[in-house]
């Protein structure tokens, strides 16, 4: 693999020596952490790139994408819930209930095709695939400054790319929303009927403080905590989405070098990318608990 | 026992959804037994056909034919039956590993339950399915080690549930009754603490057929689950990505049934669990 199919015998052993395949098990992975912890990530076996390298070229595709599909979801998914928790048991309560149950059952990877096929192909209202046109990259380079396209082209007052790399990110990001929009919607309504029958509630209704101020302001600021937690478990879980459905859509980004690594049993680069990931989601997790327990005074950190 | 199921399935009957639910993963359970007495070409799940490329649906062909002129309709009948087998195994295996570890830790507790806690815990500080791909892809693409995979990155779950069972249950007068009148470990784990904790768990490993069928779907879609000429779900979606623009059919029908198995194993979970737990959030 590293010396390419028609290495010879004498080849294969030297590189088995250089790349530390000839120590034990063991021995290896001490190596690896330490050399991990200083930093060196090791090298891809397909980019012949340094592994924290090309995680930190490929990583804020990524994050462009989940944070647009985070945003359509909660956007989308919090109203929904308190629709759904205002009347429960109505219509609206029904049909939100459904999207929510099917949205976290769809296999993501179908879903992108589904839209390539009849939002791309047969009604052709945004393109299949990439981030942005290479015309309108040619004639209007973005600068890399954080390497998001959206704010980079917004900064530098760059409108022409802005458009182009909305429209490119519609069909991924919409792919990625469903899973937090399903998922906020589930929780918000939860934890909004479980607000609604406190006292305070049912004082501010009684003093005549309108019922949409009560949703909104009273009940929400309450309901929120939870929705927090599910933002941190669902960057995670987009994370790992994005290994399935970056490649249709050829973003390039940190999924798409993923599901590349995996293919061409590529270890270093498999390795550093599950730690990224992991490393994500812990923080991630661990961010949320803290908020809540300094929004909510009732939760005390042992 | 027949009267609390019958009771259960009145309150069920309340619930029109959970009886939708009910009904689908029983259709599943149908289709995935009787596979070749169902599917009109039973002998398509490998021999190609390169006469009848890209037939679209037909009366002959009901979900029309793939890449080889094999008849989609059949080989998504059969990806049933290879769905309820992952789904099977990989939650017993799962189950099979958590519910003696956390039963132990739970029962006995001191060192041996922290050290059981921290090794899930380093489990659970993964995503599930990015756990599965690393496993898998170490392990080398093929069903069987998909399905290892997904059991390695399962069983934390149930031995956390089944401990925080176990911990209360070892706590009551007839655990400590038992313990007084001497009986041995053996008998204490398998007679009081096992029967008494597992409920919980079962329901959970129920719930859990949805989304092991869509992990798995996921890892083959990935190239590292099941293998050509299987006809799994998710490999068939991932073959049909470079025709599917050109050819609708051959994506979309395997992904709804991935859609409609995963979607009835979840509502039936949520009734499931709002009959034993009445108290439970309402869904």
């Amino acid at each position: 693999m590293w010396m390419g199919p028609h290495a010879t015998a004498e080849q294969i052993e030297r590189a088995h020596v250089e790349l530390g395949l000839d120590r034990p098990i063991p021995a290896q992975y001490g190596i690896y952490m330490s050399k991990f912890m200083r930093g060196d990530w090791g090298i891809s076996i397909v980019t012949k790139q340094p592994v924290l390298k090309d995680l930190a070229r490929y990583l804020p595709a990524s994050i462009e994408l989940i944070v647009f599909g985070m945003l359509v979801g909660f956007m989308v998914g919090i109203p929904l819930g308190i629709l759904s928790a205002a009347k429960p048991g109505r219509g609206v309560d029904h049909a939100s209930r459904v999207f929510a149950i099917t949205g976290v059952a769809l296999p993501s990877f179908w879903l992108a095709m589904l839209f390539q096929l009849v939002l791309g192909k047969t009604l052709s209202m945004f393109p299949l695939i990439g981030r942005v046109d290479l015309l309108v990259e040619i004639i209007n380079p973005i600068r890399r400054i954080t390497g998001l396209y959206v704010v980079d082209s917004l900064i530098t007052g760059n409108f022409a790319a802005l458009k182009d790399a909305l429209w490119h990110i519609v069909l991924p990001g919409l792919t990625l929303a469903m899973y937090p929009l399903g998922l906020a919607t589930r929780m918000v309504r939860t934890t909004m009927l479980e607000v609604l029958r406190e006292d305070y509630i049912r004082t501010a209704r009684a003093s005549g403080v309108r019922e949409e101020k009560v949703l909104t302001v009273y009940a929400l600021r309450n309901a929120l905590g939870p929705v927090l937690t599910v933002g941190a478990l669902t960057f995670g879980y987009s994370l790992v989405s994005t290994f399935l459905i970056e490649s249709l859509f050829a973003w390039p980004g940190l999924g798409r070098y993923a599901a590349k690594a995996i293919v061409s049993v590529d270890y270093p680069a498999i390795m550093g990318v599950t730690l990224l990931v992991a490393a994500f989601y812990v923080i991630l997790n661990l961010g949320a608990d803290l908020i809540q327990a300094v929004m909510d005074p009732r939760i005390r950190l042992s | 026992m027949w009267k609390r199921l019958y009771r259960a399935a009145l309150r069920a009957k309340r619930n029109p959804l959970t009886v939708t639910g009910v009904f689908l993963v029983a259709v599943f359970l149908l289709l995935a037994t009787l596979a070749p007495w169902i599917a009109p070409y039973p002998q398509d799940t490998w021999l190609v056909h390169p006469k009848e490329r890209f037939n679209p649906p037909s009366t002959k062909h009901l979900f029309g034919t793939d890449e080889l002129g094999r008849d989609i309709f059949s080989r998504v009948i059969f990806g049933a039956r290879i769905s309820l087998r992952i789904g099977t195994i990989v939650v017993a295996l799962a189950l099979v590993i958590g519910v003696p570890l956390g039963l132990i830790a739970g029962t006995f507790g001191g060192l041996l339950d922290e050290i059981l806690m921290r090794v899930t815990d380093m489990f659970l500080s993964f995503p599930p399915l990015l756990l599965a791909m690393a496993i898998s892809a170490t392990l080398g693409p093929s069903l069987e080690n998909a399905m290892i995979a997904i059991a390695i990155a399962w069983w934390p779950w149930y031995a956390r549930l089944i401990r925080s069972e176990a911990l209360s249950i070892r706590e009551r007068d007839y655990v400590e009754a038992a313990r007084a009148a001497g009986a041995t470990w053996g008998r204490l784990l398998f007679r009081h603490v096992l029967p008494n904790s597992l409920a919980p768990v079962i329901v959970q490993a129920s719930m859990d057929f949805g989304s092991v069928i869509l992990t798995s779907a996921s890892l083959s879609f990935l190239g590292l689950g099941a293998q050509p000429p299987t006809p799994e779900w998710g490999l068939m979606i991932n073959i049909g990505r470079n025709y599917f623009l050109t050819h609708w059919w051959i994506i979309t029908f395997p992904g709804l049934a991935i859609l409609t198995a995963v979607l009835s194993f979840n509502i039936t979970g949520d009734g499931l669990r709002e009959i034993l737990d009445p108290k439970a959030e309402r869904w």
